[in-house]
């Protein structure tokens, strides 16, 4: 049973390598930065995972002596989703800018215009 | 400074050029104030850094409590004589290129733009300040991505559009990387249950799911690889070097690659540890081999650029190889010769790239086929274009000859021959690729961008000769660099300080 009870585990590992398998495989580069999006998300997945304890709750003030999940991977992910968002937004607002120099956004037609891929 | 800052330092050195990037652009309406603003910015960050060496230097590590929250729980500042000597060697480059951006950054941005670039730079600057003083391995994810993510834009904004796929292509390598970085970071924490560096390197001796953290070791690796242009990592580089902005460049080249080196060191010395590393995992031979594989392919590749911002970026995949040399011995020895090398090869590209960057200014172009001629059109920067090729190459009273000279004594203390006889061959290839633009430079009959030209602008000559100055001041005065790099060599041989 080990295998279930690993779900989220196993979940962020198929996400990470979906992601990666995208990000190598597509010559689009909008599918690209989904790609990389789902390569990150699968770490928040990982990371909220290890922070789960058997048996607790949320981790809010309640009655002393309550088993509550470790809040600091939730802290971290909270940091990591701001750098994803960050990434994604600098990385669309390049593509717009390529799209206006090239005219395309499919890196074989980009590699054709001139040799910098 | 004063005494009422004195304890703050070390927090200081990151908030002031954090705090200066917003300030841009508050007052963008005055370009001119940003500029002088964030150049004074860059003097202070090096005013203090010079004074946390000194301190650290006299008393010893420096542990500064980020907010009062004691050190496992809260983000820990700790700074020993290895951080304090690569932000020096940041926040030195820094304060050379800010001046030299005011007339260079010019000629690629439009003038309502000019703000925002600086608060680029600043960024970018903060973030490589903060990677270097943290004690805390998340709070190195957090300002890895900082300084990565403006060196995109940075990066975007040359001229040429090559500039924007250059960019586009380091943004998918990096972000891979810092993803990498945070996985390896994941795992540490499942294992100790702390991020602060200090308390990881304490903890992680007793743990025992070993597999668990040679699999946080390798993800690291990688991670850190992706930045600092390890050699088959190192595809991101050329393109992004090449096609960035003259001062972009400069400060990039001088001082990213640097910093994740050191986030190499200190991962690898101090919190992982040499014992894991280099015995219970082939750290070192892998290290070894692609670093040897490095220095030869990037110097083979420099001499058929045509390019020469694209053959010194090749080139600084060969000096990242002879760093990573050093680190791969594991004696005091060898990263004494890396140490050296980070801060040698700073200066020497540093000069070179703003060499470069002045060309450019005059002609436009960084081809081999424009540049020809260009020698005796523009003989001070040609001068220092050939005092950095002779620094890149290695010869005496040069900074490159005393960190090559440290690595050959290493190789041959460890006693690998064949090393010291490599590195004498990636430095007979560099003599053919800074040749081959000396040649065309000063003998070749003037191509016609070149006859037009004139010597480059006094506020880029300036900055531009300190660092050419500097090339044979540290190459001849080795008191300071031999000895700090000897002192952080072995603060990082020992692990925790």
């Amino acid at each position: 049973m080990t295998f279930l009870n690993l779900y989220n585990y196993e979940i962020a590992i198929f996400l990470a390598m979906v992601g990666f398998y995208v990000v190598v495989s597509r010559g689009n580069l909008v599918k690209k930065v989904a790609g990389l999006s789902m390569f990150q998300t699968s770490v928040f997945i990982l990371y909220i995972s290890m922070g789960v304890v058997t048996g607790g709750t949320v981790p809010i003030i309640v009655e002393a002596g309550a088993i509550y999940s470790n809040p600091l991977p939730h802290v971290l992910i909270l940091t990591a989703i701001v750098v994803g968002v960050a990434t994604t937004a600098v990385a669309l607002s390049l593509i717009i800018r390529i799209k206006e120099a090239y005219g395309t956004v499919e890196e074989d037609e980009i590699h054709e215009q001139d040799e910098s891929f | 400074m004063g005494n009422v800052f004195a304890n703050d330092l070390p927090a200081l050195q990151v908030v002031v050029p954090l705090l200066s990037a917003p300030l841009c652009l508050v007052l963008a309406r005055w370009p001119r104030l940003v500029w002088a603003l964030c150049t004074a910015v860059t003097w202070a960050a090096l005013a203090i850094a010079v004074s946390l060496l000194k301190s650290v230097l006299a008393d010893g590590p420096i542990s500064y409590a980020m907010g009062g929250w004691a050190a496992p729980w809260g983000i820990e500042y700790r700074i020993d004589v290895v951080n304090a000597y690569v932000a020096l060697i940041v926040t030195g480059i820094a304060s050379v290129v800010l001046p030299y951006a005011y007339t260079s950054a010019a000629l690629y941005i439009r003038d309502d733009r000019i703000p925002l670039f600086y608060a680029l730079m600043m960024l970018c600057f903060t973030g490589l300040l903060g990677m270097t003083v943290t004690g805390d391995a998340f709070n190195v994810f957090v300002f890895l991505e900082i300084s990565s993510l403006s060196m995109y834009g940075l990066i975007s904004l040359g001229q040429d559009r090559r500039a924007l796929t250059a960019a586009f292509q380091y943004l998918v390598m990096g972000t891979i990387g810092g993803t990498f970085v945070l996985i390896g970071i994941g795992f540490l924490y499942v294992v100790t249950g702390t991020l602060n560096m200090a308390d990881l390197a304490a903890r992680l001796p007793e743990v025992t799911q070993l597999r668990t953290l040679h699999t946080a070791f390798a993800f690291l690796v990688v991670g850190i690889g992706l930045k600092l242009a390890m050699f088959p990592l190192h595809l991101w580089l050329p393109n992004a070097y090449a096609y960035a902005p003259s001062p972009a460049t400069v400060f990039i080249a001088a001082t990213a690659t640097k910093v994740a080196v050191y986030i190499l060191l200190r991962f690898v010395f101090t919190v992982i540890g040499p014992e894991i590393a280099y015995q219970d995992l082939p750290f070192g031979e892998i290290a070894m081999v692609l670093a040897v594989l490095g220095l030869l392919t990037g110097s083979f590749v420099a001499i058929f650029q045509r390019n020469i911002k694209r053959m010194l970026a090749y080139s600084s995949v060969a000096q990242i190889g002879y760093i990573l040399l050093g680190i791969s011995l594991a004696t005091v020895m060898g990263l004494e010769a890396s140490l050296l090398h980070l801060f040698n090869h700073a200066l020497m590209k540093g000069a070179l790239f703003m060499a470069m960057g002045c060309f450019f200014y005059r002609i436009r172009s960084s081809r081999i086929e424009d540049l020809a001629g260009i020698g005796r059109r523009m003989p001070w920067t040609f001068a220092a274009f050939v005092i950095g090729g002779l620094s890149l190459i290695g010869v005496p009273l040069t900074v490159g000859f005393v960190s090559k000279w440290y690595l050959v004594l290493a190789s041959l203390q460890e006693g690998y021959w064949a090393l010291a006889v490599l590195i004498l061959v990636g430095s007979l290839l560099a003599v053919i690729y800074v040749w081959r633009v000396v040649e065309a430079a000063w003998f070749a009959t003037p191509s016609a961008r070149a006859a037009e030209a004139r010597e480059a602008p006094l506020a880029m000559l300036i900055p531009m000769w300190i660092l050419v100055l500097a090339n044979l001041y540290f190459g001849i005065n080795t008191d300071l660099t031999v000895g700090v790099a000897e002192l952080a060599a072995g603060t990082l041989m020992r692990g925790l300080p």
